[in-house]
Formats: structure tokens, C-alpha cells, sequence
């Protein structure tokens, strides 16, 4: 966070527009930052000239914690960092201390993990499309995109028991057994989505007035955006197949058939396109995930990772011990370092997780899309008109807990 | 040079020693990563002939690590990755680190060879207190301005530590 009055005195300007400039304070509280983001725009009439953004209010020190609980007390820490992917963050920080550990995670559980981050990524899709077409001022869309979104938090609450911060993944494994009769609501699930995508491009994509609001907004080089470090649907909207599930597959991505959908306007419009056709895809993927979900154990066979069953650990003195020592102390990581990269709904979410083999991490960074992302804010802004900020903004869907951290 | 010989064969390694003799001070490759350390006056150096000559367009991140009370004591660290795409070779990840001690820890900036690499110095700048020759805005950036110490160091209390905010 930087000071108000200092921030205001290191925005360069030359010396002649300063006469008439006048500086407006977007935020900290504004409905278009969707969340706690103060941007700092220097206007010449209607102009933007410059803008700065001041991130910082909403750090709540999660890496800092993470130094202090066991390696599997980090992932509900995990689900904090970036509230609308929680489960992408889950499966990424899974994953990095999972090779820590030379870890084989069964095939039902990796496949378990592909549908259910689908199904995030079509969550966070939803409450993007919603807000940011409520920003532009499609107000029914925020209804119609919420109540999508409710079917998706109730398969969530019915995997996991939890709506929002399921923790679902765990290291090894998953934290439950998928319920019962999940299959049914899935596949009810992925056919209605299909229509309701249908529904949303009915209503938006030939729309003039979204046309008018979007097509030719917001405009950055492909070159630009890589020098900022932008990933997901921002650089697939500039025409580059940028994703990390076909380019260096995880958790069995390489066993599903879908497409990277790009586009090469690399505007407001494209950056929609480009998400609508994601979810399309995301449903395709939920559909071959349900049709070959393989058999067999959602966890690995490491009972000194894993927590026994609790009929397990009532009759079998092994059991018993091993649970003990996982709850009290946890389980020792072997030292080493990896980072593990995943490809998040809002572009690529890193994890580096550095172990001294002890029972807690000793550090773990967290590489944000939403902070990367963020960064291209300035000279997405800059020289173009005010009314086009809102979405500009919108169009690349930061979550302000996934940038602060 | 302390690296194995799969490392020293690795064609990364080959470049940079061929470039810049003596930049690669170590080096490890596991888990199918591969980590170079480079002398930390070098940075500037090898990142421009990594990013211009050996394609490693993107900067991940950079972020720091804390080896208290060891010395040297912090650790730099630069997640670059080659992307998959015509005329690329493969998707390919490289990890840079470079050592600083516990006094007055200071680098040179990568700002110029990457733009993004802006907030995620300031980042560590901020919860490190390490600083970065050349960086067009050294400011913290997710700490208040007038917050004392350097959350993230080892020696940081993580309880007990009183904030008042300032009435602006």
C-alpha cells in the first residue's frame, strides 16, 4: 500500500497536461474493483492519463502462516488465497507436495480432481460473467449466472459438506469418499449447463449494446501482455494457446479430449468469447469424467500420509499409531524444492514449496494469476476513456484475496 | 562449479557457460526441475541472455527464502519458463537463484529484461527487505508504507505484534 500523497507525487506527467488534470480515487471501496482495490486514475477530461493501482488490503500474511501449521494443516489455507478457485488451489498445493514425496495418487482420485476443478472453473466463469456483465449494466445477467452457480455450490456441499471453502483435496488423495448417487447429479448438471451457455450467448453475444460496451476495448499487443506476465483467458484472448493442461498436463489431463479455444482480438469481447467457450469445454470434460471415472481407492497407499479409516483405526493397532502420529505431529516431507504449476481459471497458479524436511513447510510462495494479471492494469488504462475502464477492469477478473494473499 | 554431470550436459547449462563463463555457480536438477544458482552481480547478465538468446520469454515469478541464521542468507529466486508454441522448442521451465547476505541485502533489478518483474520485486522488497538496484519504484507494496520490519524473514514474530493504524 503506498501512501496516498506520495503515490500522487511520483505519477510522472509532463509538465503541461498537469495544469488541468484532475486525480480521482477509484476505490478502496468501489463495485466495479470487486473487492478492496484502490486505483489512482490522473484524468484530462474524460481521458485516462495515468493509473496506478494500490493493492495490499486485503494481505492476511497466508504464506507466512502456512510456515507455522503441518503440511496437511495448509490446505484450508490454501482455499483462502483465491475464494472462487479454491479448488484449483487445493489440487495445485496437492500436487507440489505430492512430488515432494514421490506420491502415486490413484486414478479415481486424479479424475475425481479434474471434474470437480472443472467444475471451479465453470463457478468462478459464472460469478465473472455475472458481475462483470452487471458492471457493464446487464443486470438479469447476475441473477441468471447465480443461479448456475447455486447447482455448483450444492454438488460442492454434497462432495465435501462445505459450499465455498471445500478443502476437498488432500495430500494423497481426497478428504472424503465421493457420496453416493453423484453421477446422477453430475450428468443433470453438465446437460443443463450446455443450455444455459446457450442461454447466456443469447442473451450477450449478439447483443449491440454489449457489442458496443466491449468489442475494441480494452486492447493489448500480445507481446505487452507476456512482458507483464499475463496468463489464462487474457493471453488466449490475444491468439497464443497458452494452457498449462495441454502444454505440461497434471493429474491426468492428458487422458481427456478437449480444445484450448483462442481468439486473436485481444479486447473485452474476445476475452468473453474465450471464457464462454472454456466453460463449454469444462462441461465437456465433466462429461468424459463421468462417463470413464475409473474404480477403485480415492487415496494412495501411504498410511503414513494418509489417515486410516476409522473403523480401521478402532480394531488395528498400526492404524491406530499411524493416525496418532499424522494428528499430532504430522508427517515429515523429504527437503528439496519444487514448484508446481497448474493452469487456474484466471491463468497460471504456481505454487513453490520449499521443504527441510521437517514436518512443516519452511516456505511456501504462491505465484497468483490475479497478481500477474493485475499488473496489466496501467497500461491497459492508460490513454483511453474513462467509461471504458469499468470493463477493461471486469474483462480481467482478478480476485483481490488471490493478489494480496 | 558444484552440479552433477546430468546438470553440467544440460543444454541451459552448456549456453550459459558458454556465454558467461563463471555466471553458473551451481546447480541441481530434481524432480525433473532444473535449479542454476548464479553469482548474484551476474543476474543482470544472464537473465537478458536467457530471456534474448534461449527464449525464456516469461518471467513466473521471483520470489525469496530465508535460510536464517545461515549465511548468506537469503536466496533470490526467478521462475522462468519457454512456452510451447511455433518455433519453440518445448515447454521448459528454468529456477535461477542467487544468494544474498543478511547485511544490506541488495541485486540488480530484472525490470528491464522483464516489465512484470515490477510488483514481484517491490513483493520482496516489501516481506524480505531485500532491495533491487534499478527498479523504476522500490515501495512496499503489500505492507502499509509505515510498517517496521519485514513480515516474511525468519526473526518475524508471527504473534504478538501491535499495528495501529494511522488516521489519515
Amino acid at each position: 500500500m503506498s501512501d496516498y500523497k506520495t503515490a500522487l507525487a511520483e505519477m510522472p506527467s509532463d509538465a503541461q497536461a498537469r495544469r488541468r488534470t484532475m486525480t480521482l480515487n477509484m476505490g478502496p471501496q468501489h463495485p466495479s474493483t470487486h473487492g478492496v482495490l484502490r486505483i489512482l486514475i490522473e484524468l484530462d477530461g474524460e481521458t485516462i492519463l495515468k493509473a496506478a493501482a494500490d493493492i495490499g488490503y486485503l494481505h492476511t500474511g497466508i504464506e507466512k502462516q502456512c510456515e507455522v501449521r503441518t503440511w496437511q494443516q495448509v490446505v484450508p489455507l490454501t482455499d483462502r488465497v483465491d475464494y472462487l478457485a479454491n479448488l484449483s488451489n487445493n489440487l495445485c498445493y496437492c500436487l507440489g507436495v505430492e512430488k515432494l514425496l514421490q506420491l502415486e495418487v490413484p486414478a479415481r482420485a486424479q479424475w475425481t480432481r479434474v471434474m470437480l476443478t472443472e467444475l471451479t472453473r465453470i463457478n468462478s466463469h459464472l460469478v465473472w460473467l455475472g458481475t462483470h456483465a452487471l458492471d457493464i449494466g446487464a443486470m438479469s445477467m447476475f441473477m441468471y449466472c447465480l443461479q448456475e452457480r447455486e447447482e455448483v455450490l450444492k454438488i460442492f456441499e454434497m462432495f465435501s459438506g462445505q459450499r465455498m471453502m471445500t478443502s476437498y483435496f488432500r495430500i494423497g488423495g481426497l478428504a472424503l469418499e465421493p457420496p453416493r448417487g453423484w453421477q446422477k447429479v453430475i450428468a443433470k448438471f453438465v446437460k443443463t449447463m450446455a443450455e444455459r451457455i446457450d442461454f447466456y450467448e443469447n442473451l450477450l453475444t449478439g447483443n449491440p449494446i454489449w457489442g458496443v460496451r466491449t468489442k475494441g476495448v480494452g486492447t493489448m499487443s500480445l507481446e505487452d501482455l507476456l512482458d507483464w506476465g499475463a496468463t489464462g483467458p487474457m493471453i488466449r484472448a490475444a491468439g497464443l494457446a497458452l494452457d498449462l493442461r495441454k502444454d505440461a498436463p497434471y493429474s491426468s489431463y492428458e487422458k481427456f479430449d478437449f480444445n484450448v479455444p483462442t481468439f486473436t482480438e485481444s479486447d473485452v469481447y474476445s476475452r468473453y468469447l474465450v471464457r464462454i467457450a472454456e466453460m463449454r469445454e469444462s462441461c465437456k470434460i465433466m462429461k468424459q469424467a463421468l462417463e470413464g471415472m475409473p474404480e477403485g481407492a480415492w487415496q494412495a497407499d501411504a498410511p503414513h500420509v494418509v489417515l486410516p479409516e476409522r473403523e480401521k483405526m478402532k480394531t488395528q493397532m498400526e492404524a491406530l499409531i499411524y493416525h496418532f502420529k499424522i494428528v499430532t505431529e504430522g508427517f515429515a516431507v523429504p527437503a528439496g524444492e519444487v514448484y508446481q504449476a497448474i493452469e487456474a481459471p484466471r491463468g497460471e497458479l504456481g505454487y513453490y514449496i520449499v521443504s527441510d524436511g521437517t514436518t512443516k513447510p519452511y516456505r511456501i510462495h504462491m505465484r497468483t494469476p490475479s497478481f500477474a494479471n493485475l499488473m496489466v492494469l496501467s497500461p491497459m488504462l492508460e490513454n483511453r476513456m474513462l467509461a471504458d475502464s469499468i470493463s477493461s477492469l471486469g474483462s480481467m477478473d482478478f480476485v483481490l484475496g488471490d493478489t494480496d494473499r | 562449479m558444484l552440479m552433477t554431470d546430468q546438470v553440467k550436459e544440460m543444454r541451459v547449462t552448456k549456453a550459459l557457460e558458454g556465454a558467461l563463463p563463471g555466471a553458473v555457480v551451481a546447480g541441481k536438477f530434481e524432480f525433473n526441475e532444473l535449479t542454476l544458482e548464479i553469482a548474484t552481480p551476474r543476474i543482470l547478465e544472464a537473465t537478458g541472455f536467457l530471456k534474448h538468446k534461449e527464449r525464456f520469454i516469461r518471467l513466473a515469478a521471483v520470489t525469496c527464502v530465508d535460510r536464517y541464521p545461515m549465511e548468506p542468507r537469503f536466496e533470490v529466486i526467478y521462475h522462468l519458463h519457454s512456452m510451447k508454441r511455433p518455433g519453440f522448442t518445448e515447454d521448459e521451465r528454468l529456477r535461477l537463484k542467487c544468494r544474498l547476505g543478511g547485511d544490506a541485502p541488495t541485486i540488480d533489478s530484472v525490470c528491464s529484461v522483464w516489465r512484470c518483474a515490477d510488483w514481484y520485486e517491490r513483493e520482496v522488497f516489501d516481506l524480505f527487505g531485500v532491495s533491487f538496484n534499478g527498479h523504476p519504484n522500490m515501495t512496499r507494496i503489500l505492507m502499509p508504507t509505515d510498517w517496521v520490519g519485514h513480515p516474511l524473514r525468519k526473526d518475524f514474530p508471527i504473534h504478538g505484534h501491535k499495528y495501529d493504524y494511522k488516521n489519515e
